[in-house]
């Protein structure tokens, strides 16, 4: 083909030249382009090319430079300078003439000028500050065409800084007479939307004007905002459902002109982001949900033409019906829609026909059981996207009784795969099924040594970690010493062959496993043969200096015997003169080891190694050493981080007021505590004394050295003793719990075998060819366990993935189904599911009775926690099996009346006594609030309180729900009140709060059983939060029984944010100073100035956050302050965090620290928000 | 969100790039490569979706790309697109070109580049789709040529250029080769 362009290029000269003569002389620059592009499809090397496109930009530097040069000659200079960045050469030398082209030129001059500029530059170029005031006059300008392209410009890229300059303008073209102008004044503002929020907050009413616009074509892109909007916080967007449904509805209908129809389709890109956000309005909302069911069955009834583009709208609108609250009819037609979707020899549908498979089997497994035999043809398909899905979603359906199928099959793609992106994501995946589901210990470490020969080196650092954590945990038993022995002796036979292919990372989990736990073959064997097998991968050429140390680790830890002696001090004499300082240092520490029988006794025990032992990671011992120190002078340490910072910022960051107490900080106790939350190796090896090991070698290295490390630096620290550390939260002193007790095991038939697959797996679906007899076998192995009557532990998002090696073949379907049922029955999905897996729970109830099997997570369990959470919320006459009937049976009930909607509720209080109140409540009270404000408990009252929120009401009004938050100094008091307007009493009250992030203890002091009519009961808890996060959705469910009536439940819920649980902590500049050192997870951060007249930047500053956050200001100094807060975290704790902040430029530099990992980042959103608020 | 919009030939040569989101030059020129080498192992009969890579940003970002005669035309978006409704957007940009162009080819492409952009704004703004409609995409372009024609012919030059070569019968052409292969056949919407 590039034949045909050479030779057509060969021919363009004369063909110029031609014109040249018509076009009279203007030709020369066009024939410049022309022998440009003609000299370089000329070429044969890269080589040639880049000395031409120098040769090239040289002459363009030269024209530009030129004040001879038209407007109109740099407009064709300026398509040739394009061309040479296009292929990556840079003309920044242009960079300065787009933009005077751009300000100067006539319009179609501007518009080059334009390109080049949204081409060239990028939204952080100064350049682009000397564009504004010409984009400004564009904006202005009468003419359409200019206006349109400095729109276009505008939302290419554009200084954040500079927005408040043209927004107004901008905004003014909302009602542009032109419908292009207006469209792409709506885009224009969304980019601005993306880029700095908070400037256009305040046109959210413009957008909404433009959603109403008369031309579609507006509206359509006023849906790019809603989209954006509306995924962000849908709940604030409810009241549009309605709108995008009926918008829906008429484009369906055809109610568009005809040129929005693409090949007879109205506006389908309009349809599918309607449909998508018809699909986060309605995610886990019935109320909403309902409102769209008819178009969305219009939608997929519509959508039945043969076309492309109804297939994405087909795809999109099952992607809808999954994600809103489901309605079974619409979910069989969806099923449907995937399976031709899967079925269809299109393969692009195909494709996504997998992915919508892969996204409901999440929700329902037995949706894939129709499509096996297409999957099983999938895993053969000669395309690796089609594979790859395939996989993603064959490993959703994994369980206890597939695994070994499906990482089969995971494997074998590994092997052939050769992107590193799979592989990565790949080998995460096999390593996570092999230790959730692990039949017996053999296949797991041979599936954990493929894993590790297959990932090498990309894999994430944390599967080996994970892996050694496993084999290192637990209790030493008869099962685990099986494992470990295992492992021991595969990597033995492993060391054995050839070890040149293995990757690094493996050996160093080998050398590790090696030095832990080769004693317990040591009664069998030659003790020196780990030795000399260690030796030899330490002399081998491949071996890289990382595994080196990490061998000489595990010699460390094995030269007790004589021989392993002598082959040690042979070792050492070989790495003592190394260049390399970690292995000398290594070397050294062997040496001297292997000389000293005494310490060798005591440091490496015969029979101590099974005993637990402790750390003095606080490295107490060394106070005296280091006040010494400081004492005589020496610097204190800085962690690097902080040195980095120092180096960057050259003003280096003055610590003057807290870095008096220095001294006395780090031989203070205060800091143990804290420093126990450290990432321990990092800071021992800093601090252990011991040169020249850099800290980026003991991060890379990673926390299982951290062991040998302790084993020998004894004489130094002072060790109680040595335990595995390696864990990521610090030190791992919970073991498994005894219910986790791993039972012994029993081996699992092979699934192939396996008598366990339901009986409907030998119905193939009729369709399709015949399969051969190998494809039904692997189906029936793939597809075992999923079926009607066996519920399946779904793994991927819906479930937080449990890091442990379960292995629990007893009782196996049992427990599985409790698990599953147990963590969808909070998501409450589906009616259909939902009564499935309760009906499922029921059963397995009386199966676990029965076979009396305790396994992990027992049904009996899951009952019992149900029965505690109603007797704590006052309701003590439940029984545990009733109380979840009464849930169910509301439930569905509720789903088919539609009943309970969020609607305020209207408080229609008659009672006397509130009309009393309203009369003597404060002016500043609202009024709606104050018959609740009666209620307040009277040691409550004094405190600051949140507004009244309304929960929910059902649909006469007569019971409402609304919430108030109390902050009290130690805890968050959550007040729920129940207001019955009704004459009858309700009965058989219980109120629920779930929340997996909360820590939620009720108060209240009379338990709640009935609430009389026309009274209201207030309900109190004690909130506290596990873990800081920016925001928490606690949901509720109140279940009540009317005299006559069915029992009723109504559900609602509640965000949290994180600064209902800060406090402000107030600490001296002193302490403030010693925490600050203490504390290891940190953020920075640029934040806005808030300026108010009267006050200086910094303190108006500080005191919105204080006022928003409840901080605490410990000391302003200059342009820096300090303040700190603490997090709420059970009765008299709290997690501090502090913040330093300074005025640099235009803003506030803040540098918060705290011992928890996400306070940091969760704190500063949230001063974000508190500042473009104010 | 588009991210970005790769337009290269058979032997991986770009031929129009534009990104709508800020890469440095080397990145990007790295991506083109990259991407031309994932997109040019791909048989024609396997599917339009490339997941993942490291090219872009990881998981959330899928390439969607059509292959036409000599060119791909690849676009780099993220999962708040549809993969179908871009594969169709692609199909109206190119079928968008030929309109403008009257048969387009990589010639036109290569000498028009800066006409080709102008279209794409039309299309495309500042990574959100703008308009699907190829009328009045076509109506945009022709309101801007309009002008163009009325400040002087002289930009009017290479596109005759190209057209005199399309139209001309070289006797020098090796006859094997049918001259219909530059252009970029837009077929009416194949069965994917």
């Amino acid at each position: 083909m590039s034949d045909v362009v050479e030779k057509t290029l060969s021919a363009l000269p004369s063909l110029l030249s031609l014109d040249s003569q018509a076009g009279a002389g203007k030709l020369s620059p066009s024939s410049k382009l022309g022998n440009l592009i003609k000299g370089i499809t000329e070429l044969t090397s890269k080589h040639e090319e880049e000395k031409l496109i120098k040769k090239e930009l040289a002459s363009i530097k030269e024209q530009v430079a030129s004040p001879n040069t038209t407007m109109r000659q740099m407009k064709e200079i300026m398509v040739r300078a394009i061309y040479c960045e296009m292929l990556g050469y840079q003309a920044s030398f242009s960079y300065i003439h787009a933009i005077k082209l751009a300000q100067q030129g006539s319009v179609l001059e501007k518009r080059v000028g334009y390109l080049a500029v949204s081409l060239f530059l990028n939204e952080t170029d100064e350049f682009l500050l000397l564009l504004v005031n010409t984009v400004l006059k564009d904006l202005q300008s009468t003419n359409l065409i200019e206006v349109c392209m400095a729109l276009t410009v505008v939302s290419q890229m554009f200084p954040k800084d500079m927005i408040p300059a043209i927004l107004p303008v901008v905004e003014e073209k909302l009602t542009h007479p032109k419908e292009i102008i207006r469209r792409k004044a709506v885009l224009a503002l969304y980019k601005f939307y993306l880029i700095a929020p908070n400037q256009v907050q305040h046109i959210h009413s413009k957008f909404r004007k433009a959603l109403c616009d008369k031309d579609p074509g507006v509206m359509t892109a006023s849906l790019h905002i809603y989209l954006q909007l509306i995924k962000e916080n849908p709940e604030s967007y409810k009241d549009l459902t309605g709108s995008m449904v009926t918008i829906l509805r008429q484009v369906v209908g055809g109610k568009l002109p005809l040129d929005f129809n693409y090949h007879s389709v109205p506006a389908p890109w309009l349809q599918i982001q309607l449909l998508r956000i018809l699909a986060y309005l309605g995610k886990e909302d019935q109320g909403t949900s309902e409102v769209m069911y008819d178009v969305l069955e219009e939608s997929l009834r519509r959508a039945e033409m043969n076309h492309n583009i109804t297939y994405a709208i087909l795809f999109e609108c099952v992607k809808t019906i999954y994600t809103v609250h489901p309605k079974s009819q619409l979910l069989e037609k969806a099923a449907e829609c995937i399976g031709n979707f899967v079925l269809s020899p299109k393969i692009n549908l195909k494709y996504l026909g997998l992915k919508a498979l892969t996204y409901v089997v999440q929700q329902d497994a037995n949706l894939a059981l129709p499509h096996q035999m297409t999957i099983i043809e999938c895993l053969d398909h000669s395309d690796v996207i089609i594979k790859r899905e395939t996989l993603e979603l064959l490993f959703r359906i994994t369980n206890a009784q597939n695994v070994t199928v499906i990482v089969e099959k995971m494997l074998e793609f590994l092997r052939l795969t050769c992107d590193d992106y799979s592989t990565i994501d790949l080998v995460g995946k096999v390593a996570e099924l092999a230790e959730k589901y692990a039949p017996d210990n053999v296949w797991f470490i041979q599936t954990m040594n493929s894993v590790f020969s297959l990932g090498g080196d990309v894999m994430q650092p944390d599967i080996p970690n994970n892996f050694l954590r496993l084999l290192a945990e637990g209790v030493d038993n008869v099962e685990d010493r099986q494992l470990r022995l295992f492992a021991v002796d595969s990597y033995m036979s492993l060391l054995q062959g050839e070890t040149a292919k293995l990757p690094q990372r493996f050996l160093q989990v080998i050398s590790w496993v090696l030095g832990e736990y080769s004693y317990l073959r040591e009664e069998d064997s030659d003790p020196g043969s780990v030795m000399r097998l260690l030796a030899r991968l330490l002399d081998q050429r491949h071996t890289s200096t990382e595994t080196r140390s990490w061998v000489l680790g595990a010699m460390t830890k094995l030269c007790s015997s004589p021989v392993s002696v002598a082959l040690a001090r042979d070792v050492c004499e070989r790495y003592s003169g190394s260049l390399n300082t970690v292995l000398r240092q290594r070397a050294q520490e062997l040496m001297i080891l292997s000389q000293d029988t005494k310490l060798r006794a005591r440091v490496l025990p015969a029979e101590g190694r099974q005993e637990s032992l402790e750390v003095d990671s606080s490295l107490s011992f060394l106070d005296g050493y280091v006040s010494e120190a400081l004492a005589a002078g020496a610097a204190p340490y800085k962690s690097p981080h902080q040195r980095q910072e120092d180096l960057v910022q050259e003003k280096a960051l003055s610590l003057e007021p807290y870095g008096l107490s220095l001294p006395v900080s780090l031989s203070s106790c205060s800091i143990t505590d804290r420093l126990t939350e450290r990432r321990s190796p990092t800071l021992l090896s800093m601090s252990s004394g011991l040169s020249g090991i850099s800290t980026e070698l003991s991060h890379q290295e990673g926390r299982p050295r951290l062991v040998s490390r302790c084993y020998f630096s004894s004489p130094t620290l002072k060790l109680d003793g040595v335990k595995r550390v390696w864990g990521k939260d610090g030190y791992l002193a919970q073991q498994q719990s005894a219910g986790e007790t791993p039972t012994p095991l029993v081996e699992l038939p092979s699934p192939l075998l396996s008598p366990q697959s339901p009986p409907s797996q030998t119905q193939k679906p009729s369709s399709g060819p015949e399969p051969d007899q190998e494809k039904r076998q692997l189906a029936s192995s793939l597809f075992v366990g999923l079926g009607s009557h066996n519920s399946v532990c779904l793994m991927g998002q819906a479930e937080p993935v449990p890091r442990h090696f379960r292995r629990k073949p007893r009782g196996e379907s049992s427990s599985g189904a409790s698990e599953g049922s147990s963590d969808s029955s909070h998501s409450s999905r589906s009616a259909a599911v939902d009564n499935l897996l309760l009906s499922n729970l029921l059963e397995s109830t009386t199966v676990a009775s029965e076979g009396g099997a305790a396994t992990t997570t027992t049904p009996q369990q899951t009952s019992q926690r149900t029965l505690d959470h109603t007797t704590s919320n006052g309701s003590p006459h439940v029984e545990g099996t009733e109380q979840r009937v009464e849930a169910g049976g509301p439930l569905s009930l509720i789903r088919g009346n539609g009943m309970v909607a969020v609607v305020p509720p209207t408080y229609t209080q008659t009672d006397p006594q509130t009309q009393q109140d309203l009369h003597q409540a404060p002016a500043l009270e609202r009024p709606r609030d104050l018959p609740l404000t009666s209620h307040l408990p009277a040691e409550l009252s004094g405190l600051a309180r949140s507004e009244f929120t309304p929960l929910c009401s059902d649909q006469d009004s007569s019971l409402a729900l609304s919430a108030c938050r109390v902050y009290k100094e130690d805890a968050l008091v959550l007040l729920i009140f129940i207001s019955n307007n009704t004459d009858s009493a309700l009965h058989q009250m219980a109120l629920q709060l779930t929340c997996k992030e909360l820590e939620i203890s009720c108060i209240s002091g009379s338990p709640l059983k009935e609430v009389k009519g026309h009274s209201v009961t207030v309900c109190l808890h004690t909130v506290v939060m596990k873990r800081a996060s920016v925001q928490v959705e606690l949901a509720g469910l109140l279940s009540y029984q009317r005299p006559l009536g069915q029992p009723q439940a109504a559900q609602f819920s509640l965000s949290l944010s994180l600064k209902h649980f800060l406090r402000p902590l107030t600490v001296s500049t002193g302490d403030y100073g010693k925490m600050w050192l203490s504390f290891s997870h940190d953020l920075k951060q640029n934040l806005r100035l808030v300026t108010t007249e009267h006050q200086e930047p910094l303190t108006a500053t500080l005191d919105a956050l204080k006022g928003k956050l409840h901080l605490h200001i410990v000391d302003i100094i200059g342009s820096e302050g300090i303040v700190a807060c603490r997090l709420l975290q059970g009765p008299g704790q709290g997690q501090p965090c502090l913040l330093h902040c300074r005025v640099h430029a235009d803003s506030l530099a803040v540098w918060l620290r705290s011992p928890v990992p996400d306070l940091p980042d969760s704190l500063l959103y949230h001063c974000q928000k508190a500042l473009t608020e104010t | 969100m588009i991210k970005a919009i790769l337009i290269f030939n058979n032997h991986g040569k770009p031929r129009l790039i534009r990104f709508y989101e800020y890469f440095a030059e080397d990145v990007q020129q790295q991506i083109i490569r990259e991407t031309f080498h994932l997109v040019s192992k791909r048989d024609d009969n396997v599917c339009n979706f490339l997941e993942g890579g490291s090219l872009i940003g990881g998981s959330d970002y899928k390439l969607i790309y059509r292959h036409y005669a000599t060119l791909y035309f690849v676009f780099c978006v993220d999962s708040s697109e549809s993969e179908l409704g871009i594969l169709d957007l692609i199909q109206v940009f190119v079928e968008t070109l030929d309109k403008c162009f009257e048969n387009v080819c990589e010639l036109d492409l290569i000498f028009h580049m800066d006409k080709v952009h102008f279209i794409l704004q039309e299309v495309v703004m500042g990574g959100m789709v703008l308009e699907t409609n190829m009328n009045e995409i076509v109506g945009q372009v022709e309101l801007q040529n309009r002008m163009e024609k009325s400040e002087g012919g002289f930009s009017a030059a290479p596109a005759r250029a190209v057209s005199a070569v399309k139209n001309m019968n070289l006797p020098e052409m090796p006859r094997n080769i049918n001259i219909g292969d530059i252009n970029i056949k837009v077929p009416s919407l194949s069965p994917f």
